[in-house]
């Protein structure tokens, strides 16, 4: 393994490189024999804290498996709406006309400076006091997917902006050339090319909306995955041996996403119908914070 | 419209503090926490660099929600880390420093590597020419241009940490998304106008940050 920052070892370099490692590997195993101990003492290492999750297969059909679902079915829904709604606003943000693209432009900039909590505490209250059929079991879901829905739409419309627009010059140049009008060359030529562009950027947002949900069930009432970590705690009083297997569920769907996505973005590559840029992580600004 | 702001009901600077001293806080904290994390993830040493892979994979495939909660449900309430916190709002924030710290502390590393690989070759080969061990060329060499060549993307990072310090809502920290909560249950009637004025406190927060710093990140660039 060699680096800019430091040459392939010599005889010196790697006699340095194992006293580092062995330092590390103590201060390490310090570290998690002090939490361990703590944990033991305060009983969250015993054996009936953590079996539930491999023999009783109840915590999983009644809590988690269906906070899963919730957790999905709402991030889906919220997908399915923010994805098109977010190529809408980016293209209408790329608009010749000022009187679509100021408009556009300071709706995207405003949803995108407000905390999706805020956005989900006020579609809550909105479902609330004007929209009354929606019934109270369900408000949860609505006021989670308007929430997230109107944050990364905004958050969208900037990739595919930052993904048209790094695009060369001479594509849509070409398209006028023989004749496209402004609808076509954007529907034919930039829109299929810019799509690989922005394809990790876009999952990165996916992830975000999979994670953001968890938002409501803490303080929604959403029956989602993270919210199962009360009921299941109150019946085994097992707090932190739950939170750990819901991360661990989150890390190993959001990985499957990302998975997912490197081997779509490999496909499409590979079928050569785009440039091969990619859209680097500070084109877009949302997606180096992984706005949560 | 906003007279429910004369009743001296709601403390809507007090809650805005909250949030500003949430952000500062946990800024410098993932700011520390995020740089020996990338120097661990450029070192020489496997194990490090395994670990600081490891750690950041996990951390960002984690709902920040659950950190949070996390760092109270279990942290606070079962093994009894309070951060030295006596009363129940001093050790809410703390906790949510910490939690927000871990957190961002991985955006901030990932953002510190990509500066660290915008420093060209020759300069770390010429340092090691003059004899400079990993860590002199590390923090002599590398890291002051790779910081000043991440400033517009640790701008962003510190926009979303402020949006991000909401979450601690979760655990009862009295910044702004619980105040607007409060209210839009008492004051049915105004939504638009309460929703309206967070929105503005949020749009005075962002906006600034990223407009000063893309300012200073132009200004320190360094010229290639």
């Amino acid at each position: 393994m060699t680096s800019v920052l430091y040459d392939v070892p010599g005889p010196k370099a790697k006699v340095r490189n194992w006293i580092y490692t062995a330092v590390f590997l103590v201060l390490f195993a310090l570290a998690a024999w002090w939490i361990l101990s703590v944990m033991a003492d305060k009983h969250q290492l015993d054996a009936d804290k953590w079996s539930p999750f491999v023999t009783d297969g109840r915590v999983w059909t009644t809590y988690l498996l269906p906070g899963l679902g919730e957790t999905l079915r709402a991030g889906a829904i919220a997908m399915l709406i923010a994805l098109p709604l977010g190529a809408l606003l980016g293209i209408g943000r790329l608009s010749d006309h000022a009187w679509v693209r100021i408009p556009v432009g300071a709706v995207v900039e405003f949803f995108r400076a407000i905390p999706v909590l805020m956005l989900m505490i006020f579609g809550s209250a909105f479902f609330v006091q004007f929209v009354p059929a929606v019934s109270s079991d369900i408000r949860p879901l609505y006021a989670v997917v308007t929430g997230l829905v109107l944050y990364n739409a905004a958050v969208i419309a900037e990739i595919v902006r930052a993904g048209v627009l790094s695009l060369p010059r001479g594509q849509t140049d070409a398209a006028k050339a023989i004749g496209m009008r402004k609808g076509q060359t954007m529907v034919y030529v930039l829109i299929p090319q810019a799509v690989t562009a922005m394809l990790p950027a876009l999952v990165s947002q996916l992830v975000v909306i999979l994670k953001d949900t968890a938002l409501g069930g803490s303080l929604l009432g959403l029956t989602e995955l993270l919210a199962a970590n009360r009921q299941i705690s109150a019946n085994y009083s097992n707090t932190i041996a739950t939170l750990v297997v819901i991360a661990l569920v989150y890390i190993a769907v959001n990985f499957a996403l990302t998975s997912f996505a490197s081997w779509m973005e490999g496909r499409v590559r590979k079928s050569k119908k785009s440039t091969g840029a990619v859209l680097a992580v500070a084109e877009v600004d949302d997606l180096a914070a992984g706005a949560d | 419209m906003f007279d429910f702001l004369d009743s001296g009901q709601y403390d809507l600077l007090g809650a805005f503090w909250v949030t500003v001293q949430l952000t500062l806080y946990s800024a410098v904290g993932s700011l520390v926490w995020g740089t020996v994390l990338a120097g661990m993830r450029v070192s020489p040493v496997p194990l490090m660099r395994a670990f600081g892979t490891a750690y950041v994979n996990l951390v960002r495939n984690t709902p920040l929600t659950l950190l949070i909660i996390g760092s109270s449900l279990g942290l606070s309430q079962t093994l009894g880390f309070n951060m030295g916190g006596s009363t129940f709002k001093e050790t809410g924030f703390r906790l949510a420093v910490l939690a927000l710290s871990a957190y961002t502390g991985t955006f901030v590393c990932e953002a510190l590597r990509s500066g660290i690989n915008t420093v060209p070759v020759g300069q770390a080969e010429a340092a090691r020419a003059l004899g400079l061990s990993f860590f002199q060329v590390l923090t002599l060499i590398v890291l002051p241009q790779a910081f000043r060549a991440v400033i517009a993307p640790l701008a962003n990072v510190l926009i979303a940490l402020t949006k991000n310090t909401t979450v601690a809502a979760a655990i009862g920290v009295a910044e702004a998304a619980l105040l607007m909560k409060e209210m839009v249950e008492n004051e049915a009637d105004a939504l638009f106008a309460v929703f309206g004025i967070f929105a503005l406190g949020f749009c005075l927060l962002t906006l600034p940050t990223g407009l000063l710093l893309g300012w200073v990140a132009k200004r320190v660039a360094v010229k290639r």
